[in-house]
């Protein structure tokens, strides 16, 4: 079928795509806008490898069309870190080594930094709760939530 | 997934032209954290996606002290317990929309999808059939209101006939002395399937110390969620600390409760679950009624 116009905000600037009605926003993003860091797990919203925030919501771009994104805003894993420096959970996500083959790593930073913009002082139970639906084979998660929550504590003193 | 039409009707009138043109060949998405993975696993194949997020009725969330609370088909689970009518007047509906899925999944996943998909196991159908709620419904021939425990008909059906939508969800108003809980059983913290769901709202009387109404609902343990009328009518007028009555309508909820056996649990742990999560919801939902805080899925307990 033919392809459909979208124009959306990535991580910040303009930008514009065409795509076929059936394709997720997490194909878009990898396959024809080039974000790769954004990874594909399960592919059916259960393990929130593909997190990016729409308009600030955090959502799994493996169930929202790329066509829905029209006039939306997106920030993907590439968005996090400035010219500056990595976003505080990045650093905080290597000095906990809260990470080891790292293909959920992209999906955790980006649920972690939705937790953080709304609420920058959860409990541990409601860090657990936010970061339910990432799922991580390698860590265990307890390094994760250490440093999410030392990521907050940081975040709050500056 | 094969490809289809991607539609956006902007008005309500635009959406049932569709739906009066294009009928089964199409399907209407909200959230699409249902559809979308069953469009990828082949149960459905539309030639036509009808969103319908960019229609103002069914983004509707709104309060007002004659109608009650609306919740627009297309609200995602988020923005509900985001807002502070819906948290402090309906908590049990809270209860239900932050354990659906994960947060990615609350922010797109709506109360109307959950209801329109029709699993047995929808986490916010018993809550919202606890809640008295109704839907707004319009098709071809206008409009009709259809309550939430006559809407699912069958796994995967409902009352929608073909060419009508799903317009919003109605909940009462709310009162001082009532309140509701909804609880589920599932082996893990979150990120799960309901074993067994139970819904309770109550109203109270003679200054806390009477039930005046009572609704229990069951999810999860029949090819419907279930309005548990018979052992709801059994506290009207008891004391809320009856505990021989409560006793009572935990073992009826148990006999109004059809559960198979299945690989989330036997008919026989769910038919147990349903009398623990009648009792549990039914003090939560008390507790409520009289103005304590009962935590839920997030918060933690402050007792």
């Amino acid at each position: 079928m033919s392809k459909i116009q979208v124009q959306t905000t990535i991580n910040g600037d303009p930008s514009e795509f065409l795509c076929e009605a059936r394709q997720s926003l997490l194909e878009v993003l990898r396959d024809v806008v080039g974000f790769t860091g954004t990874k594909e797990g399960c592919n059916d919203g259960n393990c929130g490898a593909c997190s990016v925030l729409l308009d600030g919501v955090l959502v799994n771009s493996c169930l929202v069309l790329g066509v829905e994104a029209e006039g939306k805003e997106i920030t993907t894993i590439e968005g996090l870190a400035s010219p500056e420096g990595l976003h505080p959970a990045q650093q905080k996500f290597l000095e906990h080594a809260a990470l080891q083959c790292g293909i959920c790593t992209p999906g955790f930073l980006v649920a972690t930094k939705a937790l953080l913009d709304q609420n920058p002082d959860p409990t541990e139970h409601e860090v657990r709760h936010w970061l339910a639906g990432n799922l991580c084979r390698c860590t265990g998660y307890d390094k994760i939530v250490r440093a999410v929550l030392d990521t907050a504590q940081d975040m709050r003193q500056s | 997934m094969k490809d289809f039409q991607y539609v956006t009707p902007k008005t309500l009138r635009e959406a049932l032209s569709c739906l009066s043109s294009h009928g089964e060949k199409s399907r209407i998405l909200a959230g699409g954290t249902d559809l979308l993975v069953q469009m990828r696993s082949k149960r459905h194949q539309p030639e036509y996606v009808i969103d319908v997020k960019q229609i103002p009725e069914l983004s509707e969330l709104s309060f007002g002290n004659r109608k009650g609370l609306v919740i627009g088909a297309s609200v995602p689970c988020f923005r509900l317990y985001s807002d502070a009518n819906v948290a402090e007047r309906y908590p049990g509906i809270v209860d239900s929309a932050s354990i659906i899925g994960g947060i990615q999944i609350q922010g797109r996943a709506t109360l109307g999808g959950n209801l329109c998909n029709s699993s047995p196991s929808a986490d916010s159908t018993p809550a919202l059939i606890a809640y008295s709620a109704v839907c707004n419904i319009v098709g071809p021939n206008g409009k009709r209101v259809v309550s939430v425990e006559e809407f699912c008909l069958s796994p995967g059906k409902n009352a929608l006939q073909s060419g009508e939508i799903l317009v919003s969800i109605q909940i009462p108003p709310n009162k001082k002395n009532q309140g509701g809980h909804y609880q589920r059983f599932i082996p893990r913290n979150e990120m799960d399937i309901a074993v067994v769901g139970v819904g309770s709202w109550v109203e109270l009387a003679n200054r806390g110390k009477e039930f005046k109404k009572v609704r229990i609902a069951l999810g999860a343990v029949g090819p419907t969620p279930i309005f548990a009328e018979k052992s709801s009518d059994i506290l009207i007028g008891k004391a809320v600390n009856d505990e021989a009555a409560i006793s009572t309508v935990a073992l009826t909820a148990r006999e109004e409760a059809s559960p198979i056996s299945d690989m989330r649990g036997p008919a026989e742990f769910r038919t147990h679950l349903v009398g623990v999560l009648v009792k549990r919801t039914l003090t939560g939902a008390v507790d409520r009624a009289k103005g304590k805080f009962v935590a839920n899925a997030v918060q933690e307990e402050t007792a």
